[in-house]
């Protein structure tokens, strides 16, 4: 069966690209430290020599919209062209292209349709920042075949956060399932606290720092438990309009395991939102 | 009230740089055209399956037309759609970097919690 070679869990800056290829006066001062940062972090990944990324990420408006909107969707395509014109506008982004592993996406979608989640699936998915950006700061060579999983956290009504928690267990049992010797790793990125189009958003810091020294604290130490009792639809509206993106981490603590602690963890407090780094390495995998 | 409708307008203005330099230009114009010949248009179908009822209010018109985001925002638009097409039409004015998105919070800053509901 397949191995879960690492499972790993991010915010994801659409700034990142631009601050650590930067130079001369265009170069912010807290670059140097990010990018120091993200090379210890993207460590933490080629250590774990994966074959495969599943990665979990959500549509920010791009592909998918309101006159057909999923829940929870897998992409099973041989290639994914990825990032679009308005990241490009905003935040400088490359395209890229990413192949695909249409093998573990079909895996996937049955699996996962039979286990209790009506997936929906794309055979011809465009990806953006929220897949791209952890691939610049994890793996920017781009090199590994990925399955895009892509959660609404984004257009009302959104599922509950107990099904992220709910799927990303589900997923990281299918993938131990999966015939075959491939090293998976799982990565999913989301926010902290987070406010976009708002009167928080682009302070000094994120706008409820209280929120993240909580919220990284329940990842670090996988305490699904606090995390699930304190967080609601409802609540997340709270520490800024855009922290529903906090589900996505719930996700990837479902992959990662009740109370396990991650092997690995970082921040940094950067203006606008907070950065946080989790990496988790499986028992099998070690 | 029409919120998909104001959301369906930021969205596809926003994904084309020729209508977001039209929008810039001459807001109240894109909006009347945009009204007329795109707002009904299905973005899955084609143009001979189009809706036949979608419209805006008055005063969601007007806010369009006066590039009013902060009426945007009290009307519950998408505050990620409204944002993401209102840097790309006004950051290009502001020197200091992040200065349009400064002024923007401060635009907003009459509102509190909860804020105005953004389902569609």
């Amino acid at each position: 069966m397949a191995t879960v070679a690492a499972v790993i869990a991010s915010t994801h800056h659409p700034f990142y690209y631009r601050a650590s290829t930067a130079t001369g006066a265009d170069r912010p001062p807290f670059a140097d430290e990010w990018v120091a940062k993200i090379e210890a972090f993207r460590e933490t990944l080629t250590r774990a020599r994966p074959d495969i990324l599943v990665m979990v990420g959500s549509d920010h408006f791009h592909q998918l919209w309101l006159d057909n909107m999923p829940q929870f969707l897998i992409g099973k395509a041989p290639f994914y062209d990825a990032n679009y014109y308005n990241e490009e506008r905003e935040f400088g982004l490359p395209r890229m292209l990413l192949r695909g592993d249409e093998e573990l996406s079909a895996h996937l979608l049955r699996q996962g349709l039979d286990a209790g989640f009506d997936l929906a699936f794309s055979n011809e998915l465009r990806v953006d920042h929220s897949i791209t950006c952890p691939l610049i700061t994890l793996r920017p060579e781009a090199d590994l075949p990925i399955v895009p999983v892509y959660t609404n956290i984004f257009a009302p009504p959104l599922p509950q956060p107990r099904r992220f928690v709910e799927l990303g267990r589900t997923i990281r049992q299918l993938v131990e399932s999966w015939p075959g010797e491939a090293r998976v790793a799982i990565i999913g990125t989301g926010h902290l606290s987070l406010e976009l189009g708002g009167p928080r958003q682009f302070g000094p810091h994120g706008p409820d720092p209280e929120f993240d020294r909580k919220a990284v604290g329940w990842i670090a130490s996988g305490d699904l438990g606090s995390a699930l009792a304190e967080v609601s639809l409802d609540s997340l509206w709270l520490p800024g309009n855009a922290t529903h993106g906090f589900m996505d981490f719930m996700l990837m603590m479902g992959v990662a395991g009740e109370n396990v602690k991650a092997d690995y963890t970082d921040s940094l407090d950067l203006f606008h939102t907070m950065e946080a780094y989790f990496t988790w390495y499986p028992e099998a995998a070690r | 009230m029409s919120k998909y409708l104001l959301d369906k307008f930021l969205y596809t203005i926003d994904r084309d740089p020729e209508l977001v330099e039209r929008y810039r230009a001459d807001p109240r114009a894109a909006v009347t055209w945009w009204e007329a010949e795109r707002a009904n248009l299905v973005l899955s179908l084609p143009e001979g399956e189009r809706s036949t009822w979608l419209t805006f209010t008055d005063t969601e018109r007007e806010a369009l037309a006066t590039h009013d985001y902060v009426r945007l925002f009290e009307f519950g638009a998408h505050p990620f759609l409204t944002l993401t097409l209102f840097i790309a039409l006004f950051e290009r004015d502001y020197d200091e970097p992040l200065g349009f998105q400064l002024e923007y919070a401060r635009k907003l800053s009459h509102f509190s919690l909860p804020y105005p509901d953004i389902s569609t």
